[in-house]
């Protein structure tokens, strides 16, 4: 049996794990039961992750785990040890808005904005894999996000914009 | 909201994991993606002492062919079974269950195994690897053994799984040339769960004619169910589209589908055999014509 698993666990013990957030090394003690996105928002201070629905449906929450999209409420701070994570607030380079951002402010692709965090994350994993979606395949890969005010119309035009800018093939103004 | 508190355990190896569940017997819960496990702990449906996570244990995620087999391991998630290549190529039905579970950031966590162990009613991947014929490699504290999937699903979330046993590998018979499958699914409207689906695997023969029909249908019983019937109204016969309806109709023969708050018995009855037909006609065009 791996050292330290022997079972004699206490309920509420606390464990320290590793992991990298939009670049930098960070090592912090957690509840076993702290959710990812708690503590990412509580202890790390990274607020630009949100909670929504709380229960694995709105993907307000989404953040990059080791390069994919996922819902930071549905996944305990423990299970990410040693993992590479990416949030909202490790897009924009330099002080310069990743295209996707770009993209949600030029074809006003939000209202309240409280979705938009986590639509974009979605989206980033999306044109990473696809530089070159359809509409379907947008709205496919936004399943996952609920936005309650747009109607969607601008998040996937915003997509389209983003996903141009990034293949280098649109014409500047 | 957070779950209860609970002691983790990162199990090292299976064997490991055997060791604890034997320890700790019901206090303790595997977790694999966590996607079924962490909401409802959350709502606290489940309050486990102990969590043993096998999401660090090596080898058990991957997709390989295993002479005339499919293994898929239990940690593979639902991204990775419908990015799959080899799995569009040989058993595009499984492709189509494992796009249509959840959403994006779910498949990227949910893990077949995960999934096939939870046994929940709704859910997609029971119901194709019924049709599949797929088998379950159980590994205990005493050895390994494998159950058939008509055998393993019970009840609802329950089933073959003895108390300190892991699931470890999905096995899947690759199918013969002139075969097709497919995977057809009414999805609740906002929580894409499965209403009612149907999961199929065609056999042809050179004539045309049906040589074998393995027809599983979701969301009607407490567990998959084989459409015995429909897979008796298919065998030895030209698979045209009126042979087709005719065996369909009878795809929730035997079932006893319970009213709910989306769908009547009989509502559910009648989708039973409109989504049974869309999967056997999409699974015999796959066959070849």
């Amino acid at each position: 049996m791996t050292p330290g698993n022997e079972g004699t666990i206490m309920n509420d013990e606390r464990r320290t794990i590793s992991v990298t957030v939009n670049g930098v090394k960070h090592r912090a003690e957690v509840e076993a039961r702290t959710l990812l996105v708690y503590f990412l928002r509580e202890q790390l201070a990274l607020t630009g992750t949100h909670v929504g629905c709380d229960t694995s449906q709105c993907g307000a929450c989404t953040v990059h785990l080791n390069g994919r999209a996922v819902k930071s409420c549905t996944i305990l701070a423990v299970q990410a040890d040693g993992a590479e994570i990416t949030t909202i607030e490790g897009l924009a380079q330099d002080n310069a808005l990743h295209p996707v951002q770009e993209g949600f402010r030029e074809k006003h692709g939000l209202q309240c904005g409280y979705c938009t965090p986590g639509m974009i994350m979605s989206a980033v994993n999306l044109l990473q894999a696809n530089p070159r979606p359809t509409d379907a395949e947008v709205k496919h890969a936004l399943e996952g996000n609920i936005c309650r005010c747009t109607g969607y119309i601008n998040i996937v035009e915003a997509v389209k914009w983003a996903a141009e800018r990034m293949r280098g093939d649109h014409v500047s103004r | 909201m957070f779950p209860a508190n609970f002691g983790y355990i990162a199990a090292g190896s299976v064997e490991e994991a055997t060791e604890l569940l034997a320890k700790h017997g019901e206090e303790a819960k595997l977790l694999a993606g966590g996607h079924s496990l962490i909401p409802a702990m959350k709502l606290r449906l489940a309050s486990p002492r102990y969590l043993i996570d096998l999401g660090r244990v090596p080898g058990l995620s991957g997709i390989i062919v295993d002479g005339e087999t499919l293994a898929i391991g239990a940690l593979t998630v639902h991204a990775d079974v419908a990015s799959s290549d080899l799995v569009r190529q040989r058993l595009p039905g499984l492709t189509e269950a494992a796009t249509a579970i959840g959403d994006v950031q779910v498949r990227n966590r949910g893990t077949i195994g995960g999934s096939v162990a939870h046994a929940d009613p709704a859910a997609d991947f029971p119901v194709i690897l019924t049709a599949l014929n797929a088998s379950f490699v159980l590994q205990g504290r005493s050895g390994r053994r494998t159950v058939a999937a008509k055998d393993f699903f019970l009840d609802f979330y329950t089933t073959a799984l003895a108390p300190s046993e892991v699931l470890t590998e999905i096995r899947i018979p690759l199918p013969p040339a002139g075969a097709g499958s497919a995977y057809a699914k009414l999805p609740h409207p906002a929580s894409g769960y499965v209403v009612v689906s149907a999961g199929a695997l065609v056999v042809r023969d050179p004539s045309g004619r049906c040589l074998s029909a393995a027809v599983a249908i979701g969301g009607v019983d407490n567990t998959p169910r084989r459409a015995s019937a429909t897979e008796a109204a298919l065998q030895g016969q030209p698979l045209t589209s009126e042979i087709i309806a005719a065996a369909a109709a009878k795809a929730s023969e035997g079932s006893e589908p319970q009213d709910d708050l989306y769908a009547s018995a009989d509502y559910k009855r009648h989708a039973a055999t409109v989504y049974t037909r869309r999967a056997i006609e999409a699974a015999v065009k796959r066959a070849g014509a």
